[in-house]
């Protein structure tokens, strides 16, 4: 079975600097796959290349069986790719139902669209509350709600989340892992780039350990979870 | 005494004209936070657009039959040149440092004034832009609009209520709004964001199309140099509404026409400083004005730069 992400090879630099140094991981469909690792190994880099924002300096990348390298981001979104970028990066000034409309750009079914925005008011309730409110009223968890919602509406195949956990509560953060949890029980296949690696573990069918832009270690969730390099490096052990 | 009602009528008309231009200004910075200090010359050739258009015209055309067919050239000649610009000059220099796209603006600005007064026929010295005839309108005791101003009260606002509703209610305003906010993550959502930054210099074009013809209309001749005086000015507009904010420019650019018209009628009443009164002064006092609201408040009157809240 062919996978719906295949990346080989992937390097990117920024100027001189190698942050992605040869990278090779596949994603199946509804699968989660995880790519966990300290700050700087390359986990964004990787992220903003496979959306497009980023030229990559060598390697390939197929998404739904064809290349996607060199094709611009707004194509890449067309083909079934969306991307909930680290830091949330919601449209502030716009409302809360305009940034959901705008993760439907591209579709033109407009009855669609007005149900897929009822299914993440369900989801997340507090964003229906507040529809009419700009979006930068809305507290961080709020926001990672609103921007995990806004790329569910282009409707992907692979929906990309980037550190969705970032400056979380608590709570708050147990509430978006349980909602990838749901997300994945309905079928979604997701790349989930991680800095809490217990958490992005303990949901992902199989993970990546990032470090300086090279993957060191692969293995299911479970594995990894249990290996005792990833518990003392990344889960705070002795 | 009428005076301050007159004041305000004249400087309502000339600051219509200054917002029409400071919104090119301020679309094109507010979505690739480029100055495009070409943007006078963009309203120059709208004017010798709308010109080449009544010179085809039948001699004997009604002026009144004329300006719609004027306006369309202007506009054509306009967006034609704003969006070539952004094409050929900005777009290869969207990753150099800011210094780069800035000076380009201003080459540009220079290249487009030689070229008009090289090549149009007679450009040398200023050409004749045809005018209503009759007397001006009286709207009470001794208040007066004049004819050619009619029309860029009526133009502009009606200009500026089709964008208003264009870009807060339009799917391709939305994308707009987006692009300014946040170029990146608009393109993750599938918007082309290269083609919202011509569709921001080709509004900028159109809209100095119209405030060129304004400008003709008033003052009955247009020049390859008229860009750069009201250029400046418009820029002035739109800094002082908060540069960003279409709604901030128009109302840059009211409050600059009135405040000129003003220092016109009464800084010469004041005692003492009769002789910095008067039409010669009008330019000092508008930017007088500038620096004294980029000293209190630097963000402009409608100014968003600090805020991410609506």
């Amino acid at each position: 079975m062919t996978a719906l992400l295949e990346v080989e090879n992937l390097r990117v630099a920024y100027g001189k600097i190698e942050a992605v140094k040869g990278i090779t991981f596949t994603v199946e469909t509804g699968r989660i796959v995880t790519l966990i690792g300290t700050n700087g190994a390359g986990k964004t880099t990787t992220l903003r290349t496979l959306s497009g924002l980023i030229e990559p300096l060598g390697g390939t990348v197929r998404f739904d069986g064809r290349s996607i390298v060199g094709t611009p981001a707004h194509e890449i979104v067309a083909l079934g790719l969306a991307h909930s970028p680290e830091g949330r990066h919601i449209f502030p000034r716009l409302t809360i139902a305009e940034n959901l409309q705008l993760g439907a750009f591209l579709r033109k079914d407009t009855d669609g669209i007005g149900q897929d925005i009822q299914r993440a008011y369900e989801l997340f309730p507090i964003l229906g509350e507040r529809a009419k409110q700009a979006a930068g009223t809305l507290s961080g968890g709020e926001q990672q709600m609103l921007a995990m919602g806004r790329a569910l509406m282009s409707r992907p195949k692979l929906l990309m989340l980037d550190e969705p956990s970032m400056g979380l509560s608590p709570i708050m953060m147990q509430k978006i892992m349980e909602t990838i949890a749901e997300l994945k029980a309905t079928g979604t296949t997701i790349l989930l780039v991680e800095q809490n690696a217990q958490a992005a573990l303990s949901l992902a069918d199989s993970g990546h350990v990032m470090e300086v832009g090279k993957i060191v270690l692969s293995g299911s969730g479970a594995d990894l979870l249990h290996d005792e390099s990833v518990r003392k490096a990344y889960l705070g052990e002795d | 005494m009428h005076a301050l009602p007159q004041t305000l009528v004249s400087g309502l008309a000339l600051g219509a004209l200054y917002g029409l231009i400071a919104i090119g200004y301020t679309m094109v910075y507010g979505i690739v936070q480029l100055i495009n200090f070409a943007h006078g010359e963009i309203v120059m050739i709208g004017g010798f657009g709308a010109l080449t258009i009544h010179l085809w015209l039948p001699g004997d055309t009604p002026l009144a039959a004329a300006l719609p067919l004027m306006l369309i050239g202007g506009a054509i000649a306009s967006v034609a040149v704003a969006t070539a610009a952004e094409r050929f000059a900005y777009r290869p220099l969207r990753d150099a440092p800011r210094l780069a796209p800035l000076i380009t603006a201003i080459g540009l600005s220079i290249a487009l004034q030689q070229l008009v007064w090289a090549f149009y026929p007679d450009a040398k010295k200023s050409r004749g832009f045809p005018q209503f005839q009759g007397d001006s309108f009286e709207l009470a005791n001794n208040i007066h609009i004049q004819r050619d101003d009619l029309f860029v009260l009526i133009a502009a606002p009606l200009c500026m209520l089709a964008l208003g509703l264009f870009v807060a209610r339009s799917r391709t305003g939305r994308a707009m709004q987006a692009t300014a906010q946040d170029p990146d993550t608009a393109k993750l959502m599938g918007i082309n964001t290269d083609r919202i930054i011509v569709l921001a210099f080709a509004i900028g074009g159109a809209f100095a199309a119209v405030a060129a013809v304004a400008q003709g209309l008033r003052a009955g001749q247009i020049n390859f140099e008229m860009g750069f005086i009201l250029g400046l000015k418009a820029f002035t507009a739109a800094v002082l509404g908060g540069i960003g904010n279409i709604y901030g420019a128009m109302l840059g650019g009211v409050v600059l026409g009135i405040a000129e018209a003003a220092s016109t009628t009464y800084i010469q009443n004041i005692p003492g400083m009769h002789q910095l009164g008067g039409g010669g002064w009008k330019d000092v006092w508008a930017f007088v004005l500038l620096i004294l609201v980029l000293l209190i408040r630097p963000q402009g009157l409608l100014g968003e730069r600090v805020a991410d809240r609506a």
